[in-house]
């Protein structure tokens, strides 16, 4: 990002009230990663005129600014974190706040359950020892109608989470697991108090209690897990805004969130800025970067006239546009609509607990229904039968549902993000267990999404010197890459003095041993019908030196496509460059499935194709035109250098230069399924072995409530071995 | 067992107490931020006056 030496103008012309209450503003911040991070982000938030607090968060990687609306504006503090080494966006704060507002809504329930069980469980054990030895018939039933005075409450606050689910399901005609949960805590609830009254033994708040504090454990964690990922998600988003510098009617700059862009608005581009919003150019010439939006990493050259698209990276001299479309109508934002709707489609994958639940809730009815007929038919009284019922309720109240799947899947994500993986989609970890096919994007995904200079060792010395020390001035993707290179051979490469750039053209420097030029074959004179990927050297009229350039491969991707199609999986290679490209590259990588030339609908078109076939496909792509794909696929990667969008739309991103955290994603993913199995497992041997005890009336409903507890902690110990094993 | 009469209801209050300081704690946002919480322990400054 670049400092902006520009004047500004406080307040700004952006009013406050647009994003949220006037005076209080929460940013997302990219790169905060330490202590020092978060005083330096307060620091600067706090230097801007107006600014009364600044407090910042690092787990959520955010600030929350008060000010006064009538000293600064959000523009301020945008430039003013933005000068201290820190990207900022304003978050439009409607989703997060409810996202929180849940958290904790979920989290107070945990507080009360757990006093109140910890306090039933005093006054029920009292009883039990009591019961044995000499306590008074009074001092018993003191004990029970105090439990009822915290069980009551209790039950009535902390049950809301499964009470609502359950009537929400019973209105919808279904059963979900909550159904039952909220029977068993009611029903045990009730006939506690009954008996209470008639001063009756089979009172047990302690079980309804002690089942609805562990059961708003496992719904937190859950929760938790998701508001993380939402969170990540949404400050990408907001990010890749930022704020753009309009020129106003009496000609002086001033900075403005990019999102508050109008159509007509004049915007100076700097050079090495993103394009805020899609317009066209009125204003100078230059190159643009457009491999955003079509994933081809030539440089466009732009001259007044041409469109812009948001998003795109302006390479060379300063360009002043036009808005044509801003905000929600541009074509970045067109994408991102794309992406929603194919995400719809993923929205009726059923999570692997639901599926159970489906079979499971319907079990778990009858079989209570049947043990409370079958004593009542026995002779039983009507009390015994349904404590019998409840505790076979409890005992197979789900818990491996409840809690063993989303305690899978944190440990899954925790031993992911040590390599290096978001796991953004907790289901994608389900998802991802479940493919049979990868495809994959080609630039930025198969290769790193830079050009590479070729054959770097065979160009003579003193010519890659010269021409280096000429490209060291220029911010063009190819300048940049034969400095790489010259870096890498020479150690070091000098930048000659003025050198003069002419966008779309080359660079060129007088001195006195005469003429040196650098750029496109007919800046140097030469005339070859030799493709878009090369640079030419000149010097006087000596020979013209070709550089060529090329997308470099990532050097594991041959070996990782390899290892996959050895694991069975079939191979696809799906872009939107030119055929006889994607043939080289699928030829080298080793994937025989490839097509070229095709656009993001078209990508879509094709997954559709393969889902009608029955394939799940896991979708790798890093571009902005792949961003649908990815949203689309049944499962979906993306690298950390991809478009945010695509990182949005994406279940995993993962970082660094290599392919290999693919296999570490799938195979995570697997393991995450198995383990979730075993989880069910285990909770269904339980199962097998109490439900008949229940039904028989063996079991009291604590009893059932701490068989119920054991089983939770067993699965949750299991879970946490996929975080432990085979820790890098 | 009048020891019970003044036994239970100093339980309950302070198991109360424990709770409505984690309800307190909670509403006051010092949930929000745990991994920053680590570091702001180690800052030599001074709060800021609020």
């Amino acid at each position: 990002m670049t400092v902006h030496a520009l004047p500004l103008k406080s307040p700004t012309s952006i009013p406050a009230a647009e994003f949220q209450t006037p005076s209080t503003l929460t940013l997302a911040i990219e790169n905060m990663h330490c202590g020092g991070c978060l005083k330096s982000v307060e620091r600067a938030a706090m230097a801007v005129p107006g600014v009364t607090g600044a407090r910042a968060s690092l787990a959520a990687k955010r600030v929350t600014v008060s000010y006064d609306a009538k000293l600064a504006g959000e523009a301020d503090l945008i430039a003013a974190l933005e000068q201290a080494g820190f990207a900022a966006a304003p978050i439009n704060l409607t989703a997060p706040s409810t996202d929180n507002e849940r958290q904790s809504y979920l989290l107070r329930r945990v507080a009360v359950a757990g006093f109140a069980a910890m306090n039933i469980m005093l006054l029920s054990v009292s009883v039990w020892a009591g019961s044995a030895g000499d306590m008074d018939q009074s001092v018993k039933v003191l004990f029970w109608w105090l439990s009822a005075l915290i069980a009551l409450p209790t039950v009535v606050y902390a049950g809301q989470p499964f009470f609502s689910s359950a009537l929400s399901a019973l209105s919808g005609r279904r059963l979900n697991m909550d159904v039952p949960i909220s029977l068993a805590i009611i029903l045990a609830t009730a006939m506690s108090v009954y008996q209470t009254i008639r001063i009756d033994d089979q009172v047990y708040y302690d079980a309804a209690v002690s089942l609805l504090f562990l059961l708003l454990i496992g719904r937190f964690l859950d929760e938790s897990l998701r508001v993380r990922a939402r969170g990540e998600a949404q400050n990408l988003l907001s990010l890749q805004r930022g704020i753009a510098t309009v020129v106003g009617d009496d000609g002086l700059p001033r900075l403005m969130p990019a999102h508050a862009l109008q159509t007509g608005d004049r915007v100076l581009i700097a050079s090495g800025e993103r394009v805020p919003a899609d317009g066209t150019v009125i204003q100078g010439t230059g190159e643009v970067d457009q491999s955003l939006i079509s994933g081809e990493t030539a440089p466009v050259s732009v001259t007044p006239g041409s469109p812009l698209y948001a998003g795109t990276l302006n390479l060379a001299q300063p360009l002043k546009m036009v808005v044509t479309a801003a905000d929600s109508a541009t074509l970045l934002a067109e994408i991102g609509r794309l992406m929603q709707a194919a995400e719809q489609g993923k929205a009726h994958y059923r999570k692997l607990a639901d599926r159970a639940a489906q079979i499971y809730a319907p079990a778990v009815h009858i079989l209570g229904a049947l043990t409370f007929a079958g004593w009542m038919i026995a002779g039983a009284s009507w009390q015994t039968a349904l404590t019998y019922a409840i505790a076979v309720l409890i005992i197979t109240c789900p818990c491996a549902l409840a809690l063993a799947v989303p305690a899978v899947q944190i440990a899954a994500a925790s031993r992911l993000f040590r390599q290096g993986i978001i796991v953004k989609a907790p289901d994608g970890l389900e998802r991802a267990a479940e493919i049979d096919m990868v495809v994959f994007d080609k630039t930025g995904t198969l290769t790193l999404g830079r050009p590479e200079l070729l054959d770097a060792n065979v160009i003579p010395e003193h010519v890659l010197r010269a021409a280096a020390s000429l490209a060291a001035s220029s911010k063009h993707p190819y300048a940049k890459a034969l400095v790489a290179a010259a870096t890498l051979r020479l150690r070091t490469v000098a930048a000659a003095d003025n050198v003069v750039e002419t966008p779309g053209l080359g660079l060129e420097r007088k001195t006195k041993d005469g003429v040196e030029r650098l750029g496109s074959a007919e800046w140097c004179g030469v005339k070859t019908a030799g493709g878009g990927s090369e640079v030419w050297y000149r010097k006087n009229n000596d020979a013209a030196i070709s550089f060529r350039f090329a997308d470099a491969l990532r050097s594991d991707a041959p070996s990782v496509a390899a290892s996959l199609k050895r694991q069975g999986y079939a191979l696809a290679l799906l872009s939107g460059d030119r055929p006889l490209v994607v043939e080289t590259i699928a030829a080298e990588v080793g994937i025989d499935n490839w097509m070229a030339g095709l656009k993001p609908a078209d990508k879509i078109a094709w997954l559709d194709a393969r889902a009608r076939e029955g394939h799940k496909v896991l979708m790798v792509g890093d571009g902005l035109n792949d961003a649908p794909a990815l949203a689309a696929a049944h499962a979906s990667l993306s690298p950390a250098t991809a478009a945010d969008i695509s990182q949005r739309a994406a279940d995993f991103v993962f970082q660094g230069s290599k392919l290999a955290p693919l296999l570490e994603a799938i195979s995570t993913s697997k393991r995450t399924r198995s383990m979730a199995l075993q989880n069910f497992a285990v909770a269904f041997v339980y199962n097998i072995i109490c439900v008949p005890l229940a039904m028989a009336g063996f079991v009291t409903p604590l009893i059932a409530a701490i068989v119920m507890a054991t089983s939770s902690i067993l699965v949750t110990a299991n879970a946490m071995r996929l975080a432990w094993v085979g820790k890098p | 067992m009048t020891a019970l009469a003044w036994l239970i209801p100093v339980a309950l209050f302070l198991g109360g107490l424990g709770l409505v300081a984690f309800l307190w704690a909670l509403r006051s946002g010092q949930f929000e931020d745990l991994e920053g919480a680590s570091y702001r322990a180690l800052e030599d400054e001074p709060p800021e006056p609020k």
